[in-house]
């Protein structure tokens, strides 16, 4: 009981291969545009990709390599997916919307209530069940939908940021409920947030340009991300080249083009045990690690990279020194006394013990 | 906010293009002899026209939704080849000069017409007849259906009806459970709008059905021949005539049924 797609969208440039275990969460992260939403229409059926294959279960959802085509529509396909907005039908009740899926699989309108009042109980909403939509909260609406996704007893549940429309207040507790319900579901969840991502989900895959660049164990990806993105998240500076004897060499590309200096540059850091000398890997240490001075600092074992500032933003109690893909985070006063402002031609200072260095 | 951001000037041309369309109907009013008010609108000829005129137009109303829908869901829903051609021509009717879609009907289901051959064949006649009268109305009022909902469908978007897929649902119970319903405002104003206009309808059915008291004599086409003869009686019966179209319009547009609809979708 196993769920794997394959699937190319040539006009979304989506290219990507994937597998969910029985009762696993795997949630999606990736910038926007990366093609996240794309993968779940093609899995819910909305979409028709060129070229792939999908099964879940026992259940063929598409097959389009090959003579025979395969084309299951979305409604047989035990598959529900939750939208950033909760889409609630209007003209139903709570009651009604969340009866929707059964009532849908041929219950009797007795049977599909009854399911429904399970769910809403579940989620923590029974008194809500008579109303219209249209009167309930933003939170609440977005649990209703969980629980209509859910009363349809999908074989697969679809979650397009589901938080994200909510308020500070809301999204919390919408993520605890998640966390109990999910439990014994299998899901795909895109996320922006790493909270959503730790707390949901058993693995997470990292999606670039239509494609998936990493994956693998939340808590692993997040400790040593490879991917530029999921370091973002994970809140540390990547740099990715070639393992050397006490370090990295990587390109001027890696960092973007304010990493100065042309060429290539050496990293000194930390070797993890399992990196070897020659093979890919990458650099990987945190902005508050970083120094800002306005001249190469000397001595090793230090790194100094040249760099030009592109941004300067708050970031806590200090203020967040952004070159490309590079950060660092100084205190107020530091950035006033050295004058730092978009633009200003800096090096980027951190101890050569703050570095770790792993495969990629 | 109370800002209208509206000219003075517009008042003034929009109490004029008012007027233009009172004072006509105040006119006629004011030529109407009220002490044979009842007794013309209540004669056997006039009773039989608003009669026929009402069960004609509530027929070709529901063939109008019958087909309406289906038009405006394949206009509205995905774009395909031709598209544009066929909603230039299901609006062609709005344009045409109804004695032209008289005659285009009459050479579609007359004795000698495209289909009326056959089915003079099959002993059906429909030329002349009552039916003639209803296809007439549903002739003309079908793009007034069709404008109104496809209007309303594409409003709403189809992210609704992704979502009832996605929970199971058929594509005929999402069309009967979440498409129709979300667009019932739409379909409903259209609904009127295409039964006002069978309800006025003159030309195509006088080329197309003729005249015959009873099976073919709609309310417009008693009160133009009674204009020749009584014209007391043709203002009276024009009366009856605006009277019931401002109350089936009236009732239909106390307030736009928009509440229902969460923001998002009516944007």
């Amino acid at each position: 009981m196993s769920f794997h797609i394959d699937a190319t969208v040539r006009a979304r440039n989506l290219d990507v291969s994937l597998s969910l275990g029985p009762a696993e969460t795997v949630a999606i992260l990736g910038p926007n545009g990366a093609g996240k939403s794309t993968l779940l229409s093609v899995a819910a059926g909305l979409l028709r990709p060129d070229a792939g294959s999908a099964r879940l279960g026992e259940r063929v959802l598409f097959n389009l390599d090959g003579g025979s085509r395969v084309w299951t529509p979305p409604h047989l396909r035990g598959t529900a997916l939750l939208a950033q907005e909760p889409l609630l039908f209007p003209h139903l009740s709570v009651l009604d919307n969340v009866a929707f899926g059964p009532r849908s699989a041929g219950a009797s309108r007795a049977q599909s209530r009854e399911t429904a009042r399970h769910w809403l109980a579940e989620v923590d909403v029974a008194q809500l069940a008579e109303r219209k939509p249209g009167q309930l909260s933003g939170g609440q609406a977005q649990r209703v939908a969980v629980a209509r996704a859910l009363a349809a007893s999908p074989e697969l549940l679809l979650l397009d940021e589901p938080m994200s429309a909510l308020d500070i207040h809301a999204a919390p507790h919408l993520r605890r409920l998640l966390k109990r319900v999910l439990s014994g579901h299998r899901a795909l969840i895109i996320t922006h947030d790493v909270l959503d991502a730790l707390m949901l989900a058993d693995r997470v895959i990292v999606m670039e340009k239509g494609t998936i660049v990493e994956e693998g164990a939340t808590r692993e990806v997040f400790r040593r991300p490879r991917s530029q993105f999921a370091a973002g998240l994970a809140g540390l500076n990547l740099l990715a080249g070639t393992v050397t004897e006490d370090g990295l060499r990587t390109f001027a590309t890696a960092g973007g083009a304010s990493l100065a200096g042309g060429a290539s540059l050496h990293v000194a850091g930390h070797l993890d045990d399992e990196a070897e000398p020659g093979q890919p890997g990458v650099a990987a240490f945190p902005p508050s690690a970083v120094s800002v001075f306005l001249d190469a600092a000397h001595g090793s074992p230090r790194n100094s990279f040249p760099v030009a500032i592109t941004d300067l933003e708050p970031h806590g109690d200090h203020i967040r020194v952004r070159a490309g893909d590079l950060a660092a985070d100084i205190t107020p006063a530091a950035s006033a006394e050295l004058g730092l402002e978009p633009g200003s031609r800096v090096y980027f200072v951190v101890k050569a013990t703050a570095v770790q260095v792993y495969a990629a | 906010m109370n800002y209208s951001g509206i000219p003075r000037w517009v008042y003034g041309l929009a109490a004029v293009g008012g007027l233009f369309v009172l004072l006509p109907l105040a006119a006629m009013v004011a030529k109407i002899n009220w002490a044979q008010f009842i007794p013309l609108v209540t004669s056997e000829s006039s009773l039989t026209a608003l009669g026929l005129s009402i069960r004609t137009s509530a027929a070709s109303t529901a063939l109008c939704v019958v087909f309406g829908i289906p038009l405006a869901l394949v206009l509205a829903r995905r774009p395909f080849r031709g598209q544009r051609l066929l909603r230039a021509f299901v609006l062609l009717p709005l344009v045409l000069p109804p004695v032209v879609g008289g005659i285009a009907l009459l050479y579609t289901f007359g004795r000698q017409g495209l289909l009326g051959k056959s089915l003079e064949l099959a002993g059906i006649q429909i030329a002349f007849s009552t039916t003639a009268v209803v296809l007439a109305q549903t002739f003309v009022g079908l793009p007034f259906l069709v404008v109104s909902l496809e209007g309303a469908l594409r409003t709403a978007g189809n992210r609704y009806e992704a979502v009832a897929a996605t929970l199971g649902a058929r594509p005929t119970t999402i069309l009967r459970r979440v498409t129709v319903p979300m667009v019932l405002p739409g379909l409903a104003s259209g609904a009127v709008l295409s039964f006002a206009r069978s309800l006025g309808e003159f030309g195509a059915t006088l080329t197309f059905a003729g005249s015959l008291q009873g099976v073919t004599r709609t309310l417009p086409l008693e009160i133009y021949l009674q204009r020749e003869t009584d014209a007391d009686a043709a203002v009276a019966l024009s009366l009856v005539l605006v009277a019931v179209a401002v109350i089936v319009v009236g009732l239909s547009y106390r307030r736009p049924h928009r509440a229902d609809i969460p923001a998002e979708a009516a944007a």
